[in-house]
């Protein structure tokens, strides 16, 4: 009795580790499902390139290159911004914080990390929308809010990361650059960050990965045009925007565009994932 | 490097004129951690300070209509939201761990695939965790807009989240109690229920902690499966009642422009209750870093 019991057990342990790779074999399925047939049927390449979004034109336009170039952009500036200071802020944690300041600021950044994406985007609306609008005029809800809003909310993923690798570096190598004459910062700077680099890009990747996801707080202030991104003070959609704005009423082509579209993101998660393990691999 | 740290300010100031570029170095990492403290001190503040003043007992009335927007019905909806995703999720996560690190032998290809796969889950944006659900418990299996596809939707969202950090619960759990209890002629499965889980309960704590975090702060993956009724769902089939979490709710307060200081209200309280999950999982990890 107590044998088959074991079995049993033993093959509901077995189970359940297989309901991760069915979930992922059924996310994969039912996405690809529904979207190729879509991109097949508009072309791939017009789809993929095309520079007009108008589903509910005559004949309809499906192109989402605007929506790629604006999940591109939106991105590239929240690393521009959130990266240098995270990875810093990240310096400072691991080799200047006095313990006492150490025991604040560690749960305040997790609370950052915590934060609903509507918080996030509720401040960006009433916040940093109005600020944008009243010094360089425009609309306010445009690429630039974006960025400096997903900025700070890759901020807590890219210093914690970063932190945990500049601590995994080996003490000795920081002895010896301080042996070697150098100052404190310059052992930090020149020794002890390029040793915890494949850490530190792990960091900036999942960083990125978690801005080219964001999709609420994004909606709340990006002015989600569906045009060619015009500057840096215009409005912008992304992939993200573009599915939860119009899924809400689309059908037939139209929604297959959607999820095609969503399959266009999940292919680019898969793309940073996929560096990101490569990168591991060659580390370890 | 406490001896680095502890030079009087004298020769610290002597060395920074040596060395510009360590001084350089030093200020911008110095205004880096400013601008993050200040940036996080500005947010919560700024929310904490419009919100509070808008926090009235009309929206904590059970009935939600355009004339009084309360946020009751979400909250409990959030509540109910939150345990059925972690009844379903829970188990799974901690199974799955427990056959990964109790179980699989070594070299185990499969150990591998649910390494990957947990990988992959964990880096999916929730709107395409959003359009699966709306794809599958939707529509295929018919369930429409409801508490029940919200729930497994989330469930799966958070399944990697779980299994992660009760792997790592379970491997910190030393061998020597495994040994033991076998040495006291306990089978495999009454070692793993009776010794190594209940050691590695604190670890699964603060992943079931951090899936709570999230499943509260969830909007996107909510929206398409859950649906935005802002009503407790009641009678027999309140499985397939569609429901707002608060999230959702205050997302749709914030998109109508009509509710803003409303809106202010549900964030304070989101913040709150996002407040609490960390200090509790703080609380947490403290226990495990000293059992």
């Amino acid at each position: 009795m107590r044998k088959y019991k074991e079995s049993i057990m033993k093959g509901l342990f077995f189970a359940a580790a297989c309901v991760l790779i069915l979930a992922v074999a059924l996310i994969c399925l039912f996405l690809f499902m529904n979207g190729i047939p879509a991109m097949a049927k508009i072309g791939i390449f017009d789809f993929l390139l095309g520079r007009t979004w108008k589903p509910n034109n005559f004949p309809p336009a499906y192109g989402i290159f605007p929506m790629i170039l604006g999940s591109i952009y939106v991105t590239a500036g929240a690393a521009a911004l959130g990266v240098p200071v995270g990875i810093l802020t990240a310096v400072f944690m691991a080799e200047y914080c006095p313990e006492s300041l150490y025991r604040l600021l560690k749960p305040a950044i997790n609370l950052l990390a915590g934060v609903p994406s509507v918080v996030y985007g509720f401040f960006g609306l009433v916040m940093i929308v109005p600020l944008i609008r009243d010094t360089f005029g425009g609309a306010g809800s445009s690429m630039l809010a974006a960025s400096v809003l997903l900025g700070i909310m890759i901020l807590p993923t890219i210093i914690s990361v970063s932190e945990a690798a500049l601590r995994a570096v080996p003490q000795s190598y920081y002895e010896g650059g301080l042996a070697l004459g150098a100052s404190h910062e310059r052992s930090v700077f020149f020794v002890l960050l390029p040793a915890a680099k494949s850490g530190i890009m792990a960091a900036v990747v999942l960083g990125i990965g978690r801005a080219i996801g964001e999709t609420m707080a994004v909606i709340m202030v990006a002015g989600n045009q569906p045009r060619m991104p015009a500057g840096l003070l215009k409005g912008v959609r992304t992939l993200t925007a573009n599915i939860v704005i119009e899924m809400g009423y689309a059908a037939d082509l139209h929604r297959e565009a959607l999820i095609a579209t969503a399959v266009v993101l999940f292919l680019f998660i898969l793309l940073i994932n996929l560096l990101l393990s490569i990168r591991k691999r060659r580390a370890g | 490097m406490e001896y680095i740290n502890k030079r009087p300010l004298k020769q610290k100031l002597r060395a920074y004129k040596r060395s510009p570029l360590s001084l350089a170095l030093f200020l911008l990492v110095v205004a880096a951690t400013m601008l993050t403290a200040g940036i996080l001190l500005f947010l919560t503040g700024y929310i904490i300070v419009k919100g509070i003043p808008n926090i009235t007992p009309e929206l904590f009335h059970r009935q939600y209509n355009t004339l009084n927007v309360s946020l009751m019905p979400a909250l409990i909806n959030t509540v109910i939201m939150t345990l059925l995703s972690l009844v379903i999720a829970a188990p799974v996560g901690i199974f799955a761990a427990v056959y990964l690190v109790e179980y699989a032998k070594k070299g185990n290809r499969l150990v591998g695939a649910v390494r990957i796969t947990a990988e992959t889950l964990s880096g999916i944006p929730s709107i395409v965790y959003g359009l699966f659900g709306l794809l599958f418990f939707v529509t295929a299996l018919g369930w429409g807009l409801s508490l029940l596809a919200g729930a497994f939707t989330l469930s799966i969202m958070i399944l990697p989240l779980i299994m992660r950090t009760t792997e790592e619960a379970l491997k910190a759990v030393p061998d020597a109690y495994r040994e033991g209890s076998f040495g006291l002629g306990a089978g495999k499965l009454r070692t793993v229920f009776k010794i190594v889980l209940p050691a590695a309960v604190p670890g699964i704590l603060a992943g079931v902690v951090l899936g709570i975090g999230r499943i509260v702060g969830e909007t996107a993956a909510l929206i398409y499966t859950a649906g935005t009724v802002a009503e407790i769902p009641r009678g027999k089939d309140f499985l397939f009642d569609s429901t707002r979490t608060l999230a959702v709710h205050m997302y749709a307060l914030a998109g109508e422009g009509l509710y803003v200081n409303q809106a202010y209200a549900t964030a304070v309280v989101l913040l709150i209750i996002v407040i609490l999950i960390n200090w509790f999982s703080g609380f947490a990890a403290k226990k495990l870093a000293k059992a």
